[in-house]
């Protein structure tokens, strides 16, 4: 027995969720329902409150709330139910939807098809096995960020970050500003995955130091943060004895790498990647479970939005077809990680692809005067060079629809050629 | 005088060495690999500009309001449009684009909200 029967429901009201919503709206499904946590759409783009989002999609620098309205208002425009305040508890495989929700209460929907687009989390202090006592004052960076940008706290005075991801050195900048002390950004690794213009415009633009082969190898304080100690690290990423420095600090934010959020795919027994936690996917964004689509941070982290909408576009659409035909191509290509490359997406392609086929991937490393490579049966289909991969840049390469009707073989390698930095 | 900075418009990331006159004026720009650089090295170096994003608490809200400069200003002035905007007051109901600061500090841009606040 269900409550509601729905074409298409959709997990999630971020720039993935409404941009999959917006793109089978104008396919034509009349019946979709956007589920969200949050208790409004948006997503994490709600407390993004910095610019140099959209470059891409709208040509202008836009500010995370003013990209996330133009979806918000196009789905208005389309009319598209969204219920905010609604959790999801479970997804079966034969698309069965649990949520709960402060209106509605306990809900059973079914759906013609699901896309997911719940996004990512932060990796949490436990993952990092950091020592030392557990006091308050020890956030992840985005939940700092949701403090100050969206419910008006400051988490603290006088903060260390541990971490050189963007989101990290944006909110050393807006800690900043608000009044605190930035006193160190800690990276334990010899370079930085934050973007130049991060490091330069948060760092170098408030003489905050960024501390490169360094960890932090002690916490201190018992009921709030005292302080941390920081270690320098040796090649092996081992913290090297005698080479400590301590920091007086109220706020350790952490800044360490993001995971998809896939408890609820698992559920429906999809099958996730190890290389990117996130669902394997054909290229039509379809999971292993027919009519389970994912796209967004849940499929694999992203560093620009506007790479998140284009593929939620395609999940839409494809979620679409599934929902009037019921009869996807089976995948007949397996898309294969080559030297240098890591957690390609999709991992499946099938026969006749309807539209063109991005293949997503990061960098092991740091290449230079580098080329990324699709191979088929020992001949090259694609070669894209660049004077520079790095792995905080998602590299894209874009396979025509065409090539797939003369490929020699059914395994599609991509790889890396040029000088890597690290070795 | 040489100043070394390192370029923002890519991940390459050059690292640029630009020469100053002694009044501070450019005189020339090496280590770059295009165009983009070197018109990057000599802003940066002689009138640096930067978008300034911050929050402001409203009266009523929950929420406080995101706001931006509509266009980037003097990085030197950073500071004190912190504190202008620390004795900026808004009222209920804001709409995404709705001036809060007209020409802050002179410099002809707009504090402008970036998020919608309703008054309920």
């Amino acid at each position: 027995m269900t409550d509601q029967h729905v074409d298409l429901l959709i997990i999630g009201a971020g720039p993935a969720g409404l941009a999959a919503a917006i793109a089978a709206r104008e396919a034509g499904i009349e019946s979709i329902l956007v589920l969200e946590r949050e208790k409004e759409p948006g997503g994490i783009l709600r407390q993004c409150i910095h610019n140099g989002f959209g470059l891409h999609r709208f040509s202008e620098e836009l500010t995370g709330p003013e990209y996330a309205k133009r979806d918000v208002d196009r789905v208005r425009e389309l009319d598209i139910p969204v219920r905010c305040g609604t959790t999801v508890l479970s997804v079966s495989p034969d698309r069965v939807v649990t949520c709960v929700s402060p209106e509605f209460g306990f809900s059973r929907l079914s759906a013609g098809a699901v896309v997911l687009a719940m996004g990512c989390r932060e990796r949490p202090r436990g993952a990092l096995c950091t020592p030392g006592s557990r006091p308050a004052g020890i956030y992840s960076a985005g939940t700092a960020q949701r403090f100050v940008n969206l419910e008006g706290y400051m988490p603290g005075r006088r903060v260390v970050i541990l971490g050189s991801g963007d989101i990290g050195l944006i909110m050393a900048r807006r800690m900043t500003l608000q009044g605190a002390k930035v006193l160190a950004c800690v990276e334990i690794m010899p370079y930085s995955s934050g973007l130049n213009r991060n490091i330069v415009q948060c760092l170098q633009d408030y003489g905050i130091p960024l501390y490169l082969s360094h960890t932090v190898t002690d916490i201190h304080g018992r009921e709030r943060l005292t302080g941390v100690t920081v270690s320098r690290v040796d090649e092996n990423r081992k913290p090297v004895p005698g080479a400590e420095i301590c920091f007086d600090c109220d706020t350790l934010l952490l800044s360490c790498g993001l995971i998809p959020e896939n408890e609820l795919s698992q559920g429906a027994g999809v099958e996730l990647s190890p290389l990117t936690s996130g669902p394997v996917v054909s290229e039509t964004l379809e999971t292993s479970v027919p009519g389970i689509f994912a796209c967004g941070n849940v499929l694999h982290v992203h560093d620009l939005v506007d790479h998140v909408s284009a593929e939620s576009f395609r999940a839409g659409r494809a979620a679409a077809a599934f929902v009037r035909a019921s009869s996807p191509p089976a995948p007949v290509f397996t898309v294969k990680d080559g030297p240098g490359v890591r957690g390609t997406v999709p991992q499946k392609i099938s026969a006749r692809p309807s539209e063109d086929v991005s293949l997503m991937f990061r960098p092991a490393d740091v290449y230079r005067n580098a080329a990324a490579v699709v191979e088929c049966g020992g001949q090259e289909v694609l070669r894209k060079k660049a004077m520079i991969y790095t792995p905080g840049e998602m590299a894209v390469l874009t396979l025509k629809k065409e090539v797939f009707e003369s490929l020699p073989d059914k395994v599609i390698t991509v790889r890396m050629e040029g000088e890597k930095q690290h070795g | 005088m040489d100043k070394v900075i390192t370029c923002i418009n890519c991940p390459v990331g050059c690292r640029m060495t630009v020469t100053l006159s002694d009044a501070g004026a450019f005189v020339s720009v090496t280590g770059n690999t295009c165009p983009r650089g070197a018109k990057y090295a000599e802003q940066e170096c002689t009138r640096p500009l930067r978008v300034v994003t911050a929050v402001l608490p409203v009266p009523g809200s929950e929420t406080p309001l995101s706001v931006k400069t509509s266009a980037p200003v003097p990085k030197e002035l950073i500071p004190e449009i912190m504190r202008v905007l620390g004795k900026t007051s808004v009222s209920l109901p804001v709409a995404v684009g709705d001036v809060v600061v007209p020409n802050v500090l002179q410099t002809g841009a707009d504090i402008v909200a970036t998020r919608e606040l309703s008054s309920r």
